[in-house]
């Protein structure tokens, strides 16, 4: 869910932007990351783990701790709280390490 | 090959000063940010800065983060600014590596680097702390206050102090419903005026209390807490559940510095400076000549610190590779005046211990 009204902060969100998450259609806006929109839609769980096949959601926001990591157009293991929405995206779950592209 | 005076890896508080700085120098510098927005974690720091007014005391972190970044606007002729730019190496030959998005690694030859890497949040070891659903109390802070999507609808939050403290402030002022505050110590960690600020919404803070363990299946369903004794053991029959969707974990900061062990400065582990720190002199250089460092990244503070140190280390390092400030001593003094009176008082005791442990005495004079 998206904030509209905020004591502080403004939100000014740039334009819609429309990605896919596992094929299904997803709107985000323009200088959103992948994570921020993908939970904003509801999304929390982004990958596994690798051994155990445990759900995975973000966990720093910062770039650091790779709990985001996602196949965004083909390529795997994409930090997705650091990397900005493009339109036409295509980001899916990832499951394992990932392939070298 | 990209070639530039000073390589500042970290566009946060420290960073953007010593780019500043360094500017003023006439040197050049390049800054390079791994996230898309520069400013490091002030930009999503809603509440009012303490301090001084060199500090920007009484001014939001986000606002302070368009300070610093019009400030650096101000030389585009000296200052290079890479958002989404990630440094991925310090070799011995003195090149940089980095990584722009997921499409252009790059090499870069700096005659000097500045780390400002700043910290990572600290997880907390308890049965399925892998669940979505589970954050940093920073990640929590970035997702609803620079993206405004709120987080949840009902969150925990673990750490009574100042960050534990002032997200859950924020938590509540995005609309969410703060449950309690969970602190392991004896007593509040943080600010009492952020306490009082929370405890008067209605936030119980349980001190010397901890999480048990988290529930659900693919998602953070409820949380089980108890109480802990005095050696931090669990008390049996203390347990408690709350239903959340939201646990926020606030137990500390540590340094972020494998770039610097990668390029073989001797570190030393320090724990009042939160975790593994580079040897530096009193010049801000680490033991490997020309790279410096800066903020979080050479001892957990906070931003007003990180901003000071920021600017030392630009001044020191500019004036090695010749770039001499026309009032370089005048500064130093001023800029070293602010550290200390940052750090004076009790609460400042455990960073002065902790520098004094890491800071060689002597170094090059200029």
């Amino acid at each position: 869910m998206r904030l509209e009204e905020h004591p502080i902060l403004a939100f000014s969100r740039g334009k819609e932007i429309q990605f896919t998450f596992n094929g299904e259609n997803v709107t985000g806006y323009e200088g959103e990351t992948i994570a921020a929109a993908l939970h904003a839609a509801g999304v929390k769980v982004l990958g596994e783990s690798l051994f155990l096949h445990r759900p995975r959601g973000f966990y720093c926001a910062i770039g650091n701790c790779s709990s985001c990591m996602m196949v965004v157009d083909g390529v795997s293991n994409v930090k997705t709280c650091i990397t900005e929405l493009k339109e036409g995206m295509r980001v899916e779950t990832q499951r394992g390490k990932g392939t070298v592209v | 090959m990209k070639k530039t005076d000073l390589l500042i890896i970290g566009g946060g508080p420290a960073g953007l000063c010593a780019a500043a700085m360094a500017a003023e120098c006439s040197a050049h510098a390049l800054v390079l940010e791994r996230n898309p927005k520069a400013g490091g974690q002030l930009v999503k720091q809603t509440h009012m800065f303490f301090g001084s007014e060199k500090q920007h005391a009484s001014v939001r972190g986000v606002d302070i983060a368009d300070i610093l970044l019009e400030k650096i606007a101000r030389y585009p002729n000296n200052v290079e600014l890479m958002t989404s730019t990630t440094a991925v190496g310090l070799y011995e030959d003195g090149v940089a590596t980095a990584l722009y998005k997921e499409e252009n690694y790059f090499k870069i030859m700096p005659r000097a680097v500045i780390a400002a890497t700043g910290a990572y949040e600290r997880p907390l070891a308890f049965p399925n702390n892998d669940l979505p659903g589970i954050y940093g109390a920073g990640a929590v802070q970035t997702l609803m206050n620079v993206y405004g999507v709120k987080p949840g609808e009902r969150a925990l939050m673990v750490g009574a102090g100042n960050i534990g403290l002032i997200v859950s402030y924020q938590l509540m002022q995005a609309g969410v419903k703060v449950v309690a505050i969970l602190d392991a110590a004896p007593k509040i960690g943080g600010y009492l005026v952020h306490a009082a600020k929370v405890a008067r919404m209605g936030v119980p803070i349980l001190t010397s209390h901890t999480v048990k363990r988290a529930l659900g299946e693919t998602e953070l369903k409820a949380v089980e807490i108890c109480a802990v004794d005095e050696r931090f053991r669990p008390l049996e029959g203390t347990e408690k559940l709350y239903e959340v969707d939201t646990l926020c974990v606030a137990v500390g900061l540590s340094p972020l510095a494998e770039l610097l062990e990668m390029r073989g400065c001797e570190m030393r582990y320090v724990p009042q400076l939160g975790g593994t720190v580079p040897v530096r002199n009193e010049n801000y250089e680490t033991t490997v000549e020309n790279v410096f460092a800066a903020g979080d990244t050479s001892g957990i503070e906070e931003a007003s610190a990180a901003m000071v140190e920021g600017s030392l280390a630009g001044l020191c390092a500019s004036a090695k590779l010749g770039f001499v400030h026309p009032r370089y001593e005048e500064l130093r003094q001023e800029l070293q005046g602010q550290l200390d009176a940052l750090r004076a008082g009790p609460a400042g005791k455990h960073i002065r211990e902790g520098i004094l442990s890491i800071v060689a005495k002597g170094g090059f004079s200029c």
